[in-house]
Order: C-alpha cells, then sequence, then structure tokens
C-alpha cells in the first residue's frame, strides 16, 4: 500500500467522506479551516462532475453549507442529525465555546453528530498556536447541565483520519454526540500516513424525524420537562447509557509500561514527544513507560489504576494547558504514586530534550 | 537516520511550498515524514517558515528545535534561526537577498544567490539542497512537479526544472567547501 | 343539559389534536389549529416536519401530530436549513414568536431567509415575551408596558419596535412575505389563506416565506382577551401594517 502525504484537516475530511458523511456545516477560523475548505472543495467539484453528466465521487455528501455563525453550524447539525443523517461540524476553540449550547441540546436530545475542535491558544481571543486548553470543555461538560461527549485525541494525521470514521461509527451506536479534539499542530501538520480500514456500521435510525411517511406515530426530538418525574427516568436513561459506554469504549496506547517504574503520560501532540523521550531515557537505561489515552471521555482511568498498583510509584504528566488533564490521570493514580505536571502553554510545544530532562528529574 | 529541517523567509516567496516538496519528495521515497507551517495572517506577507522532517523510524515530535538544515531568504529569519542551528548543520542562504555574510562557528554555510539565478528563487535554492544533501533524488521532485502541476498548469514545468537545475549547476561549479566556517 | 352540548361541534382536523396548555384567549391555539387543517387540506401531514421554538409553543408538537424537533432559543432557521436540504422531500415549517426570531434569533432568520431557504416560517408577533412573563420584545410598541419597561417603552431608551417582514423585504431571496392578524373572524380567515400559500410556494419549491401573525397575550398585557384583541386591532396594526410585502 503506497503512503499518502495529507494534512490533519484534509485527513479528517476524506475520514468523514469514507465514513459517508451527508452533511457539513462549517464557519471559518484558524487553524481549522482547511477542514471547511477542502469538504467546499470536494463538495463542488461533485457538482461540476454531475454537470458533466458524470458520477459524483461522494454521493452520499449531499449537503455543505457555510453557515452565518459557529452558533448557527452547530443547530444545522442538530437539524441534520435529528433528520437521521451523518452529519458533522468542525471549528476552532472560541468557535467550540459558541457552539457549547448547541451541544447540550444535542446530547440531551441523544442526535449522533461529529464536531471537530482544532485547539488554539486561549482563553479569549489566545493565539492561533497550538494549546489543550478545551480538555475540560470537552470531557467535564462545557455546555450547561449533565452530559457527556465520546471525545477521541488523535495523535497523527493518520489517526484524525482514523478517529473521525471511529467517532461516526460510535455516535451512530450509542445515539450520543463525539468531539474529535485535537491540538493546532495536529490540523497544520502533513505526514506520511496510510490510510486507515475502519469499517463502515450503519444503525437503523427509527426515532429521527423524516416525516412520519408510512408510519403511524409522529416522532418527536424534545427534551423538556414541566414535571420532576419523567425526567428522572429521561436522565436515568442518559446515565445508563454513558456507563454502558465507560465500559466498553475506553481506549488508550500503553508503551513499554511493562517492567517501568516511571510513567510519563500525555495525549494529542505532547504524547509524540513523550513517547520519543521515554526512548532517549530508556537508551540511558531509565525504566520509563508511557499511557496515551486515545479516548479522553471515556477516559482510561484503570490503567493508571493498575500500574500504579503493582509497579509504578512516579508519574510524569505533559500537557498544553496550566493541568487539566492531569486531574484526571490523579483520579485515575489516586493518590499511589507521585504525580508531577509537566505544563507548557502559550503555543509552545515542548522538545524531546525537555521531556527527557523531566523524566531525568524523577529517575 | 533523522534530518531535520527548516525553511524560513518572506511570504510569497515560495517557503512554505518548498518544504512541502521536499517533504512530499522524501514520502515518495519511503521515509516516515512530517511538514509543520507557521500559520495564521503572518504567512501572507511578513515572515514565514515550515518544519520539515525525514526519518526512516516514525517521527516523535514535529517541532523541531535544532535543525540539521537551515534555509533561509531573508536576514530576519537568519537572525531568529542560526542560532538554533545544529552543530555541524548546514546553512543554506540566498546572498543576493542577504548582503552580510551571516557568522556562525560550527557549521556549514552556503551562499545561493537562488533569487538572481530564477525568479523561482526557491526552486533554485531546492536545487542546492539536493546536490549538497543528495538525500532526495532530484527525479523524485521533477515526478512531483509532473503529478501536481497538470493541464493549463502543465507549462510551468520546464521553468520549475530549470531553476532546479541551474541551482544544482551553481552548486557543481562554485562547490561548497569554500563557504566553510 | 349540559351547557357544552349547545355548541355546535365542527370536526378536528387530522393533524390538530387536543386542548392546548395555553391561556385562556391566547392566539396561539387558534393558529394551530389553522396550521393543523392547511396541513390537511394540502395533504401533507406525513411530509411536514416542524421545528418548534422555545417560547410558549415550545410544545406544539403536542397539538400538530406531527414530525418535528425542538431546537435551541433563536435557532430553529438553522435547525430547518439543514433538514430541508438533507431531505428535501420533506415540508420543513418553523414555528417562531418574536423573542425567538426576532431579538435571539435574528441572525438565523436574516441568513436563512437571504439564502433563500426552501421552508416555511409561521412568525407569531405578540409585542412581549410570554412564557417567561412578559418582559419586553423588540416588537414592544412605544410606551407599551412591560416587566422590562415598567414605565413604558421609551424609543431614546429601547429603540423602536422592530419590523421583519420590512426588514426581510430588503433582501432579494424571500418569495413570500405577509403580515396578517389573528383579531377577528375576517382576519383569521386571510391568515389561513396566507398559511396556505406560505406551504404551497414550499410544496412547489418556490423559496423562502414567511408569514408574521399578529397576535395577543391577555395574561401578560393584563387585559381581558377581548381588550386583548382590540389592542392588537387598533395599536398593533397601526405600528405593523397588515399586507403582502413580497409575493414572487
Amino acid at each position: 500500500m503506497s503512503r499518502l502525504y495529507m494534512k490533519g484537516n484534509e485527513a479528517v475530511v476524506e475520514g468523514a467522506l469514507r465514513a459517508g458523511v451527508e452533511g457539513f456545516f462549517g464557519y471559518p477560523i484558524t487553524p481549522a479551516s482547511e477542514i471547511i475548505e477542502t469538504f467546499a472543495e470536494k463538495y463542488f467539484a461533485d457538482r461540476e462532475r454531475e454537470k458533466r453528466g458524470e458520477k459524483p465521487l461522494y454521493p452520499k455528501f449531499r449537503v455543505f453549507m457555510q453557515m452565518e455563525s459557529e452558533i448557527a453550524s452547530i443547530n444545522a447539525v442538530m437539524g441534520g442529525a435529528a433528520a437521521g443523517c451523518r452529519v458533522m461540524t468542525a471549528s476552532s476553540s472560541p468557535g467550540i465555546s459558541l457552539k457549547q449550547e448547541g451541544i447540550s441540546y444535542i446530547a440531551a436530545c441523544e442526535l449522533p453528530c461529529v464536531i471537530v475542535n482544532i485547539m488554539r491558544g486561549g482563553p479569549g481571543l489566545g493565539s492561533i498556536q497550538p494549546e489543550q486548553g478545551d480538555y475540560f470543555q470537552a470531557v467535564k461538560g462545557g455546555g450547561h447541565g449533565d452530559y457527556k461527549l465520546i471525545v477521541f485525541a488523535p495523535n497523527s494525521v493518520q489517526e484524525m483520519a482514523e478517529h473521525t470514521m471511529l467517532l461516526f461509527n460510535l455516535t451512530d451506536k450509542y445515539r450520543n454526540p463525539g468531539m474529535l479534539l485535537a491540538d493546532g499542530y495536529l490540523g497544520q501538520m502533513k505526514e506520511s500516513m496510510e490510510f486507515p480500514e475502519v469499517p463502515i456500521e450503519e444503525y437503523d435510525k427509527p426515532w429521527a424525524i423524516t416525516g412520519m411517511g408510512e408510519r403511524e406515530k409522529q416522532n418527536t426530538i424534545e427534551f423538556l420537562f414541566l414535571t420532576p418525574e419523567p425526567m428522572v427516568e429521561a436522565k436515568k436513561r442518559l446515565l445508563e447509557k454513558y456507563k454502558k459506554i465507560e465500559a466498553n469504549e475506553v481506549r488508550y496506547e500503553a508503551y513499554k509500561v511493562d517492567d517501568a517504574k516511571i510513567l510519563v503520560t500525555a495525549f494529542g501532540t505532547p504524547s509524540r514527544v513523550a513517547k520519543a523521550a521515554v526512548d532517549l531515557a530508556r537508551e540511558k537505561g531509565i525504566k520509563v513507560g508511557l499511557v496515551r489515552p486515545i479516548t479522553l471521555w471515556p477516559f482510561p482511568y484503570k490503567i493508571y489504576r493498575d500500574l500504579v498498583t503493582h509497579q509504578i510509584d512516579r508519574v510524569l504528566v505533559v500537557e498544553l494547558s496550566f493541568g487539566q488533564f492531569v486531574e484526571d490521570v490523579r483520579l485515575g493514580v489516586e493518590g499511589k504514586a507521585e504525580v508531577k505536571l509537566y505544563p507548557r502553554f502559550g503555543g509552545i510545544v515542548p522538545t524531546e530534550e525537555e521531556v527527557l530532562e523531566k523524566i531525568m528529574e524523577l529517575a | 537516520m533523522k534530518t531535520e529541517i527548516i525553511i524560513a523567509g518572506f511570504g510569497g516567496q515560495g517557503v512554505l511550498f518548498l518544504g512541502d516538496l521536499i517533504a512530499y519528495a522524501a514520502v515518495k521515497e519511503g521515509r516516515y515524514v512530517t511538514w509543520v507551517p507557521s500559520y495564521g495572517p503572518e504567512s501572507r506577507g511578513g515572515t514565514c517558515n515550515c518544519q520539515v522532517i525525514y526519518a526512516d523510524r516514525p517521527i516523535g515530535s514535529p517541532a523541531i528545535a535544532q535543525p540539521d538544515i537551515l534555509i533561509v531568504f531573508n536576514k530576519p529569519s537568519l537572525e531568529k534561526f542560526l542560532p538554533r542551528l545544529k552543530r555541524g548543520g548546514v546553512l543554506f542562504y540566498d546572498n543576493f537577498l542577504v548582503k552580510e555574510r551571516p557568522e556562525r562557528e560550527g557549521v556549514k554555510i552556503i551562499g545561493v544567490p537562488a533569487f538572481q539565478l530564477s525568479k523561482m528563487g526557491n526552486m533554485a535554492m531546492l536545487g542546492a539542497f539536493l546536490a549538497v544533501t543528495k538525500e532526495i533524488s532530484p527525479e523524485t521532485i521533477y515526478q512531483i512537479l509532473e503529478e501536481k502541476l497538470k493541464g493549463p498548469k502543465a507549462k510551468f514545468i520546464p521553468i520549475n526544472k530549470k531553476a532546479i537545475e541551474d541551482g544544482m549547476k551553481y552548486i557543481q561549479k562554485q562547490g561548497d567547501q569554500d563557504a566553510t566556517n | 343539559m349540559r351547557v357544552s352540548a349547545l355548541i355546535p361541534r365542527y370536526p378536528e382536523p387530522e393533524t390538530y389534536v387536543g386542548r392546548t396548555h395555553y391561556c385562556p384567549g391566547c392566539g396561539h391555539g387558534t393558529l394551530h389549529k389553522l396550521l393543523g387543517e392547511v396541513i390537511d387540506e394540502l395533504g401533507i401531514r406525513k411530509r411536514v416536519i416542524l421545528v418548534e421554538p422555545v417560547g410558549c409553543s415550545v410544545l406544539a408538537l403536542r397539538y400538530l401530530k406531527v414530525d418535528g424537533v425542538q431546537g435551541p432559543h433563536g435557532r430553529a432557521p438553522a435547525i430547518a436549513t439543514a433538514i430541508k436540504r438533507l431531505r428535501p422531500e420533506a415540508i420543513v415549517i418553523t414555528y417562531q414568536g418574536d423573542g425567538d426570531l426576532a431579538a435571539i434569533g435574528t441572525n438565523e432568520i436574516i441568513h436563512a431567509a437571504n439564502r433563500g431557504e426552501m421552508f416555511t416560517v409561521i412568525f407569531v408577533n405578540n409585542a412581549v415575551y410570554g412564557m417567561t412573563g412578559g418582559q419586553m420584545a423588540p416588537t414592544t410598541l412605544i410606551g407599551q408596558k412591560s416587566t422590562t419597561s415598567p414605565t413604558g417603552r421609551a424609543t431614546e431608551y429601547f429603540g423602536y419596535p422592530l419590523r421583519i417582514c420590512e426588514l426581510l423585504n430588503t433582501l432579494e431571496a424571500p418569495v413570500y412575505l405577509e403580515r396578517v392578524s389573528l383579531h377577528d373572524v375576517e382576519h383569521i380567515t386571510k391568515t389561513r389563506a396566507a398559511i396556505k400559500k406560505a406551504l404551497l410556494n414550499q410544496i412547489e419549491g418556490r423559496g423562502f416565506s414567511l408569514v408574521e401573525v399578529l397576535s395577543n397575550c391577555p395574561t401578560n398585557w393584563k387585559m381581558t382577551p377581548e381588550e386583548s384583541w382590540r389592542f392588537v386591532k387598533e395599536e398593533m396594526t397601526k405600528v405593523f401594517p397588515l399586507g403582502v410585502f413580497r409575493d414572487r
């Protein structure tokens, strides 16, 4: 299989198209704009093909919309998902903040869709450089009320495509929105890759609003209760679903942990740096390994718990923010190991040597 | 083997494209590759740069602290990146656009009047890079040009090729030793 | 004999069922019923997708037996845009109040209208936020009292009533814009005709249609239903003149 060479943002689009995306609704923002641009290019190229009497390359991809705002984009996604279609949007941190109300509604109504966040520096307008400061927003809520998004954290261009495809499957499977959470580097970087083979799973959507057609009963997609009892029941169902996802969908990568005494942990771009630093430290005879969460929710608490129970007593957390991810690592470690945070922020990714230095301080 | 390259200059000089071409060629030759641009408004008019890594193993950080090779087309970029060039590394700079000869011990300094050799100065510099490093085959580059410049754009292939050849010839004629510190 | 037995009973439309939860005298029930009747008459019930707003009519799908979704406040036009484009065979209707459409959702309605989205908007203007308890709306009349303009809407402080039909009439794309009223039988009949026309436009793929319906809010206006309809007739229609603004 020949190796491809693609930008992270383009890989998201390629993954989505192969997953059978039917609608994309977006708004431009750096460093995510290549996603909306690539969708536009693919969509209108297909329309030109149709004009020439040729078959479109992506017959399922029927709607591309540059909406008037981030808010309109996420609400269009809500409409498309409610209509039973595979739909998505993509933005970067400030834009994702604007979408939070819609995301909360979508989670409440259990509508499957994919939201891509190519994170930039914050708070506020911040910068366009890579950060991971939206961790809490993505995994702990962000919008109002109790809800969870299935959150994937790719660390390569190949995974940008692969996780987008997985998210379409899982969001449909569980009727739950999902987020691809990647720092700006992953969106902007081009990398050699092989296109991942992810089988496309298709799920019936008898709940979708399509017009009643042959159905006798109307389908309504609502989440509003005038009395507590039905809301308690509805939220219990949500909670049950979240427990099921937590039980079945945790994904992580463990690297050289078998004999490790020290654990380095990171997600996204810093996890690549950390992995290279682990190799450098191993060359120096330091017994160090890496855990990289692939899903940030559900979070792989158990692997941390298992490792610190048996062998590891020091944990180094590398993240591109003040210290958000570290809080989940601490919940996993349950106080059974020393957890040291190495935060980098403002748009600078630490070097392999810098992470090595931190590992050596712990050794 | 791992080669880390930073390419920098003004927006419009073809800095990102040059890096992209080297990166894509390395992919075609079977290597692991990352290419990271400096992105945003600075890439239109201001200084811009990109970082290219190619290696025979999967690449850890796509960010480069100390490049093996530095290619620069203007003075601000030279001032910014030359101190970061690895000891034993190679600097390519356009000595037509940067008049002052850069000073730095322990690195090889190669001046190429790229934008004098050709309007496509980035391609002339690519020729020099190919001739000095010999890590990527010019044939791979030509193959990519033919792949990317199709239809009405195909007429640009000869001038691009010529610029690359001029850069290679310049190195063959001048050598790269005289510029070594 | 019970009094109700003396009231003549007319057949209920198939689409519209039940008794609404709205306050006595409120126009929403009438309007729901008109919408239900027109849907039945056009035979499109099985194709309709209704987007509910946030506001008093947030539970409209309880009374209108069609498929539908409840959107966030003001966002119905964005939701409807996606639904109609992904399912062009569906008849997509948004039902929005003046807080929803003319305040928090102005961006969405203007852009949906400007793109000429092929759905139908029923816009209910009763010059007040009803569900939240009678606060000032963009459509509140000059001098009209509300809980957030307790001494009356002063233009130097709050600006002027926003006229949506006139505003949208500056755009190229909409094919049909009409303002109607529910204040008496004659006007209810005209409202029914306007809704029918707007839906026919969609069925025939002509483009974006919006029907602005002047309605009342006896509870928050602190009036009897009769006084409230007189207010619509005598005061509101002065600020919001009835008529067809666009018909292409």
